[in-house]
């Protein structure tokens, strides 16, 4: 396997040195704000299986790591089918230790490989937190720009259904506040795809969070987006649903949410624009406030613990530059600030839930000046 | 010790037919262990006062039934051989996940404390000369003339530019005094190829590979030249082209990504291996096993090199592990292992020679635990006499000093005189006040560089943050000091 010439790309037939031209025009497709019409689907765990394919395939520096990646077929099933085609070393299965496969993946990255790390969830993550952050992270400014880290740390974020307060915390923040990291939050199946290209494709280290119960959801896809070269650029939020009286963002499987809450809202008169970050690090600004100044109201979700969440963030940020544009106070949804329950009911009432969104968007709508939108 | 196998040999016959007697009953007094005394006179037979006790032909006195403390009879295995009414032997072999055991009815744990620790290679003795029947490579006098310049001039760094933080002409320093014959040695035995992984004492292997003094000083003073920006302490000297990994201050996390990088060197097929250093306390951390752990099962072309120099900061090794040092672990994770003398210049050299061709011909790892001793403090935030006594630093510093030593065996092939060696520190030491004049006269590096290597491109937000830092200055001249370029 170790002859697999960067030429040899599997689909579309393209080659390398139109690989870059195409990657241009597959960016501008991507930041279009509507699905293209397309009839095919795609579960965003075949969405990550096909970047991983895809890559490993293009680049035979990219290599997976990670417990129960290889024969298992991947915990969740992510890197199924990766074994059989690449070959054990290049899907390796570790043994029990984060601290010890991000440590090597960290010095195999310093090297020259591009490794994509799996955790089993982040929240194992913990063990390995001093080579996310200090080994790789930092690398890169310590060593004055010598050694570069190509890393992706991926894996499911954030909670499931009934796994408890350890296999359920939210790590957007805790990242998001490191700088040297990239942070990425994909939701749809075109948001895996092309992000999880992207993070494969960057020099910097990258953190991926997924979420479990994404996994299985459907998404519909257009042509462009199973292109083999296609990418997202990392940075840029997605406007999933335009409107004009209050902004949600959201990120991974809140955004899903938000659209349902956006549906509700709009029977009742409030024109909800829906904003999908994808990138928690960089976070885009651009796009926040230019909404917010559209709109004049702000509502951020997130299912991470309220306190120094990413929702804090966003408020900070817009009111440090559209200020003179809110109407109403920033408010953040987020989970609740307890470690996760674990009995269904308790667990419903710790996570945001859609009627909370749409709650927090009509007072948002109605703490205005009596001549705003109202129902 | 034969008496008592006969013995127990009888006994076991005896038994043959009871059977049934010690496996149930005794089910739980096995759980009890029982005191085994080699030493006690082997005199104790079944019958009558061990009635109720595990019988002895597992160990001689089992007196102090139910204590908790017990030793093993004799390391190394011995297994009893026990035939039953058949003819057909009870010791068979079985497998289990991980391979084919073979079975012992003798209850024999393995001992905490070997009655012998695994010795230590060495070539040269305390002067000077080499032992008698000791296999080590030759060295050429060309080789040994660097070696040992090397060494010296290690030693003048260390001193001078320990003094200049002393003065406070730099922030910080650590010294590797004592420890020269590790950072060249090791160094001569490898190649410009094989990838270096330190911890924070090696800078002996940078300096054999060609980094210059005033290399070294710009990176002590954070200037301009500095390859590291003026990003990091004094001491994380880094280099690319010296196939020498940037110094990071956490302890032991070079040791997993050895493996990494030595994994990407397997893929590569390169003829060349990863070397990483650590001390005896980098031992502790949960990398260390991780990483050896792995760099077995991945068999990873790493050579493991510990500095095994007695001290973490103020912990002494009797409080850091309680196992025979560092050389017994290697076994432990499957990895092949030497305990060397690590202040005996040849020796170290001729060991990681060695190693270094086991590891990349035979694709595994090696351990070489270098025993030897931190003359100086941990680092210029440390008085190492408040902790351990002034004459034991003394003693390693002058009778079991590693430079003098191999001197003394330079000497006596004739290859260096005392003239020659008082001009060579001298060269060395107005080399080196030289350069740290020129560091640190030298500008400091650029704001520019403040902002830099954060990601590989400049990302929009720290583009901002930069252009709004240089108004600032603009409105603010005063508050900017005026030594630094803008």
């Amino acid at each position: 396997m170790l002859g697999i010439v960067r030429g040899r790309i599997a689909r579309g037939g393209v080659n390398a040195s139109s690989l870059q031209k195409i990657r241009n025009q597959s960016l501008i497709y991507a930041s279009s704000r509507s699905y293209s019409s397309a009839s095919k689907e795609m579960t965003v765990r075949d969405a990550l299986n096909s970047a991983l394919d895809e890559e490993m395939s293009a680049d035979p520096k990219v290599f997976v790591m990670g417990e129960e990646v290889g024969e298992y077929q991947g915990a969740y099933k992510i890197s199924k089918g990766l074994l059989e085609k690449y070959g054990p070393e290049r899907v390796v299965d570790t043994p029990i230790t984060e601290a010890g496969f991000a440590g090597i993946g960290v010095g195999a990255a310093y090297h020259g490989l591009r490794p994509v790390v799996e955790f089993m969830t982040f929240n194992f993550s913990m063990q390995a937190i001093d080579h996310i952050i200090n080994s790789a992270a930092k690398s890169n400014y310590m060593s004055a720009g010598q050694i570069s880290v190509p890393i992706v740390f991926r894996g499911p974020n954030g909670a499931a259904a009934g796994v408890g307060a350890q296999h359920s915390q939210c790590y957007a923040a805790w990242f998001g506040a490191c700088p040297g990291l990239k942070v990425l939050a994909p939701y749809s199946s075109e948001d895996a795809r092309g992000l999880l290209k992207a993070a494969i494709r960057d020099p910097d280290p990258v953190v991926f969070l997924e979420n479990e119960l994404l996994y299985g959801e459907s998404f519909p896809i257009s042509a462009e987006v199973l292109d083999s070269s296609f990418c997202l650029p990392i940075g840029k939020a997605k406007i999933e649903r335009e409107g004009k009286d209050v902004t949600i963002t959201a990120f991974s499987k809140m955004v899903g949410y938000a659209l349902k809450a956006a549906e509700i809202l709009a029977k009742e008169g409030i024109s909800a624009e829906v904003i999908n970050l994808r990138s928690i690090r960089p976070l885009d600004r651009s796009t926040i406030n230019a909404s917010v100044r559209k709109t004049n109201r702000l509502i951020t979700v997130e299912e991470g613990f309220p306190q120094h969440g990413v929702g804090a963030e966003i408020c900070a940020c817009v009111v440090e530059e559209s200020f003179e544009y809110l109407d109403a106070p920033v408010e953040r949804i987020a989970g609740a600030d307890v470690p996760m329950p674990y009995a269904a009911n308790l667990e419903r009432m710790a996570v945001p839930q859609i009627e909370d969104i749409v709650r927090a968007a009509k007072r948002a709508c109605y703490r205005s000046v009596p001549m705003a939108a109202t129902a | 010790m034969a008496i008592w196998l006969r013995r127990s040999r009888s006994l076991a016959h005896y038994l043959k037919a009871e059977i049934g007697f010690w496996k149930v009953p005794n089910q739980r007094s096995f759980l009890n262990p029982c005191f085994f005394n080699p030493e006690k006179s082997s005199s104790t037979t079944l019958t009558g006062e061990n009635y109720g006790n595990p019988p002895s032909f597992l160990g001689n006195s089992p007196t102090l039934f139910g204590s908790r403390r017990f030793e093993s009879i004799k390391s190394g295995r011995e297994e009893l051989d026990l035939e039953d009414e058949n003819g057909g032997h009870q010791n068979q072999a079985m497998d289990f996940p991980g391979g084919r055991i073979s079975f012992t009815s003798e209850m024999k744990f393995i001992s905490e404390s070997p009655r012998e620790r695994i010795p230590c290679y060495r070539v040269l003795d305390d002067d000077g000369l080499p032992i008698m029947h000791s296999s080590f490579v030759e060295v050429s006098k060309e080789a040994a003339l660097k070696m040992f310049s090397n060494m010296v001039t290690l030693e003048t760094m260390d001193t001078i530019l320990y003094e200049a933080q002393r003065q406070g002409r730099i922030s910080f320093y650590l010294t590797s005094i004592g420890e020269e014959a590790i950072n060249i040695a090791t160094a001569a035995a490898l190649t410009p190829h094989d990838v270096v992984l330190p911890q924070y004492r090696e800078p002996g292997v940078l300096l054999w590979r060609g980094f210059t003094l005033q290399e070294f000083s710009n990176q002590c003073f954070g200037n301009k030249a500095d390859y590291g920006k003026g990003r990091q302490m004094p001491i994380h000297y880094g280099s690319n082209k010296h196939n020498y990994f940037t110094v990071s201050s956490t302890i032991a996390t070079q040791i997993p990504q050895a493996v990494g990088a030595a994994y990407s060197l397997k893929m590569d097929k390169k003829d060349a291996c990863v070397v990483t250093y650590f001390g005896d306390g980098g031992t502790s951390e949960g990398d260390f096993h991780a990483g050896l752990n792995f760099a077995a099962v991945m068999e990873a072309p790493v050579v493991y090199i510990c500095r095994n120099n007695g001290w973490a900061i103020s912990t002494p090794v009797s409080q850091q592990f309680r196992s025979d040092g560092v050389v017994v672990k290697g076994k432990a994770y499957g990895i092949r292992s030497i305990r060397v003398d690590g202040n005996d210049a040849l020796a170290v050299y001729s060991a990681t020679l060695a190693a270094r061709e086991m590891a990349i011909t035979e694709q595994k790892p090696i351990l070489i635990e270098m025993l030897t001793y931190r003359v100086g403090h941990h680092s210029t935030s440390d008085d190492s006499t408040k902790y351990r006594p002034v004459d034991e630093i003394e003693h390693w510093k002058t009778a079991r000093n590693p430079i003098s030593r191999f001197r003394k065996w330079v000497d006596k092939n004739g290859w260096w005189s005392d003239k020659d060696e008082s001009e060579l520190r001298a060269n060395v030491r107005k080399q080196l006040l030289q350069a740290i004049q020129v560091a640190e006269k030298a500008e400091k590096p650029p704001i520019s560089n403040l902002f830099t290597d954060v990601y590989e491109s400049l990302p929009s937000n720290l583009c901002e943050q930069e252009e709004l830092l240089r108004e600032s200055i603009k409105r603010h001249p005063q508050d900017y000091p005026s030594d630094v370029p803008v």
